[in-house]
């Protein structure tokens, strides 16, 4: 058991390592940026968390059609760390932009289209989230978060149009080639930091979930071993 | 399709004679929107220009109530187990329940228009376009609707998980239908109103092929 834990706890620690690295050159080796100055420095891991976070929901996704075609429990255990991970790099993301936003733009939040889709991502993976924390059957539960993965990851395009056509004011997207080359190491460092950081912590939490299922679907306890055990049986029992 | 035919019939018949469910049903949402010019005040200009957006979040909020319903009445007795024993295949009861469905909310939304030409001074002649937004807009949260119902209707905390789970996946039918509502109870100087009806109808089109792919897998297991 300590075997298999070994190699996300080593793509964590790299990941750290990573992020500490590219954060300390993003903060104290590269230049300010001319308009925005030190707000700017954010983006170091703005950005990473956001390519981060689309890349983990995809991840999700992907486990949600190989659990439908497999049935193999495994996919649930990465469906589910993969979506929690997701969850949580999106509702940092949207915080990131918020801290970004109000010395930028003067205010917390803005009705841009990545912006909501962000915003709207966090309530409809969460939402499946909280539909896996209450339904019993570990069976239910995984055919039930895969469809409702699958349902939520078709729609987040259809939302992310809808919500540009209703409103746009966001600049465009950050990559290499609209980034000033100076910014693009400590850029690239934190985008692979952070994705050794939740592989890792993905592969964790997939052992949690395989854990937490065993014991779910272990069969009860025979009269006789909890006669052994050291609960007391006090009557009840047939 | 016969069997589509038949689920489709048995669904409008349980809402029939369930009919003061859906009066309830829309007395909830005649209410809500009753409550939201409350929350605007009695500015007749701001209320008008609202209009459609109260609307659409009354018909929202109203919809979860009667998705929920439909298949709530399938886990007394275990409904559904019997309905799956029959030769039909699932993909048919789907479609069967998510027609009715849109039928019970198209309804419910062309009862409440009234309601809101009264409430918020938002009148109209473009009869027909309007009902073209209704008629898709209600599409589009039924489809995803039913599927969610169907898992949503067998946990423990099924009130709080339907809304949940289907008020951020049906944000694309809230912005286009608020929009072309609006477009048509305000006027349309830039001839917008197309492009949001092709966006009503092409989620509609989506959500209706995957609910019909994946709802075997829900119910079934």
């Amino acid at each position: 058991m300590r075997a298999s834990s070994a190699r996300p706890i080593a793509f964590v620690a790299f990941g750290v390592a990573l992020l500490l690295a590219g954060s300390w050159w993003g903060l104290a080796k590269a230049p300010g940026e001319v308009f925005m100055g030190d707000v700017q420095r954010i983006m170091y891991v703005h950005v990473p968390t956001a390519w981060n976070a689309m890349l983990a929901l995809t991840f999700a996704f992907v486990c949600a059609l190989c659990f439908l075609f497999t049935n193999a429990w495994k996919w649930d255990n990465r469906l589910e760390a993969g979506m929690e991970m997701g969850v949580v790099l999106s509702l940092l993301l949207c915080m990131q932009g918020s801290i970004w936003a109000k010395p930028t733009w003067g205010v917390w939040w803005d009705w841009d289209p990545r912006l909501t889709t962000t915003a709207v991502m966090v309530f409809a993976f969460g939402g499946i989230l909280a539909l896996r924390a209450f339904v019993d059957d570990p069976v239910k539960r995984a055919v039930w978060s895969s469809v409702a993965c699958i349902v939520a990851f078709v729609d987040v395009p259809i939302v992310y149009f809808s919500v540009k056509w209703w409103n746009s004011l966001h600049q465009a997207q950050s990559t290499p080639q609209t980034v000033s080359s100076a910014f693009h190491l400590p850029l690239r460092i934190n985008a692979f930091g952070i994705l050794f950081l939740w592989v890792g912590l993905v592969g964790l939490r997939a052992r949690v979930a395989a854990l937490r299922r065993r014991g779910e679907m272990a069969p009860p306890l025979t009269q006789k071993q909890s006669a052994t055990g050291r609960a007391p049986i006090t009557g009840g029992a047939v | 399709m016969n069997a589509l035919f038949a689920a489709f019939r048995k669904d409008l018949l349980l809402q029939w004679r369930g009919r003061t469910q859906m009066v309830a049903i829309f007395a909830f949402g005649a209410a809500a929107l009753l409550l939201f010019s409350f929350a605007i005040g009695p500015d007749s200009s701001a209320l008008r220009e609202h209009a459609a957006g109260f609307l659409w979040l009354g018909l929202l909020l109203a919809s979860t109530l009667s998705l929920a319903e439909s298949f709530e009445c399938e886990m007394e007795e275990q409904a559904l187990e019997g309905l799956l024993l029959l030769p039909a295949s699932t993909r048919a009861l789907y479609y069967g329940k998510a027609i009715a469905n849109w039928a019970q909310l198209a309804l419910l939304g062309m009862a409440l228009v009234p309601v809101m030409v009264v409430l918020y001074d938002a009148g109209t002649l473009r009869l027909f376009s309007l009902l073209v937004v209704i008629l898709l807009g209600t599409a589009g949260l039924s489809a995803p609707g039913t599927l969610y119902a169907a898992m949503t209707s067998q946990t423990r905390a099924r009130q709080t998980l339907l809304p949940l789970l289907l008020f951020p996946l049906v944000v694309p039918v809230l912005l286009a239908a608020v929009k072309a509502t609006s477009l048509v109870i305000l006027g349309d100087p830039m001839e917008q109103y197309r492009p949001w009806i092709t966006l009503l109808g092409a989620f509609a089109v989506i959500h209706w092929s995957i609910g019909g792919l994946l709802f075997g897998r829900v119910v079934e297991d």
